[in-house]
């Protein structure tokens, strides 16, 4: 466990927690991005700025820590195949299931709901088994 | 006012983003990887958001009728636990465990223009798009059966 890091950890959740209360309690919304991505691509009138600018902020909020020593690490070379496989189950998926780690994990799991803690068990499990499945068989 | 609301709910996204490390596809493998050299850090991540967002919610959220904005707050109603629910969760995770990123990461470190997070995105844009466009049909077919 020489790689935990359970400052930081806590921190950095800390401050997810903070935008989720924040976007919620002033603007009505939940702060689960792969919703906020995928209800751009059915606008509707007043529902769409608020979305851009929470996305560009994301960005906005990592390239203001990178000069202070913060960093970002590279993704690890994969193949393409591997990178659009997995990108494509992702956006399949939370558009289906209605939320990712953040809307399920963080929003629906801190409101109580059932629905998150099983689709937050589902999907952390089929992850887990997913790497265990690499790691022991050398699968994929 | 508003606009300002969710850039800065965006910025805070980003550096928690950031300071939690979850950005990196290899502290997140380092979680998801329980028979390795297990690193419980993702698992503090979602603790620490839990502890700001859940008494937040219970005690200043919940009881309000509209969000201070005078929007409605748009709380998920849903609470069925359905096939769409199950099958997209096990989609979610497979591909999750694939790459070990996700979407919050994915949209942050497209700071920093990287090829492979570019293909991701694009690829769950279109993962998403399919599932609109499937959903869409549907609900045609259903009108036309019924008409």
């Amino acid at each position: 466990m020489e790689n935990f890091t359970p400052w930081s950890a806590l921190a950095g959740g800390a401050l997810l927690g903070l935008s989720a209360v924040i976007l919620l309690l002033f603007r009505g919304r939940i702060a689960g991005i792969s919703g906020i991505l995928s209800g751009l691509f059915t606008p509707h009138k007043g529902d769409t700025s608020w979305r851009v600018l929470f996305l560009v902020g994301m960005m906005l909020g990592a390239a203001i820590l990178l000069p202070m020593g913060f960093s970002i690490a590279k993704v690890p070379q994969g193949s393409t195949l591997l990178y659009v496989l997995a990108g494509l189950l992702v956006g399949i998926g939370t558009k289906l299931g209605n939320g990712c780690t953040s809307g399920h994990g963080i929003c629906g799991m801190g409101r109580f709901s059932v629905r998150s803690v099983v689709a937050t068990v589902v999907f952390m499990g089929v992850a887990i088994l997913v790497v265990l499945l690499r790691e022991q068989l050398g699968w994929f | 006012m508003n606009r300002v609301i969710a850039l800065l709910a965006g910025i805070l996204f980003g550096m928690g983003m950031v300071v939690s490390q979850m950005v990196d596809p290899a502290k997140v493998m380092g979680f998801l990887n329980i028979s390795g050299n297990w690193d419980p850090s993702l698992a503090f991540v979602m603790g620490g958001a839990l502890l700001m967002f859940s008494p937040c919610y219970h005690l200043f959220i919940k009881p309000r009728q509209t969000a201070i904005s005078g929007e409605v707050l748009k709380v998920p109603t849903t609470t069925a636990i359905d096939k769409p629910l199950i099958i997209g969760a096990s989609l979610f995770g497979l591909g999750w465990g694939l790459a070990g990123i996700c979407p919050g990461p994915a949209l942050t470190a497209l700071v920093t223009g990287q090829q492979e997070i570019l293909l991701f995105l694009a690829a769950m844009a279109g993962g998403q798009l399919l599932v609109i466009g499937w959903s869409k049909l549907r609900v045609r077919a259903m009108q036309r059966a019924s008409s």
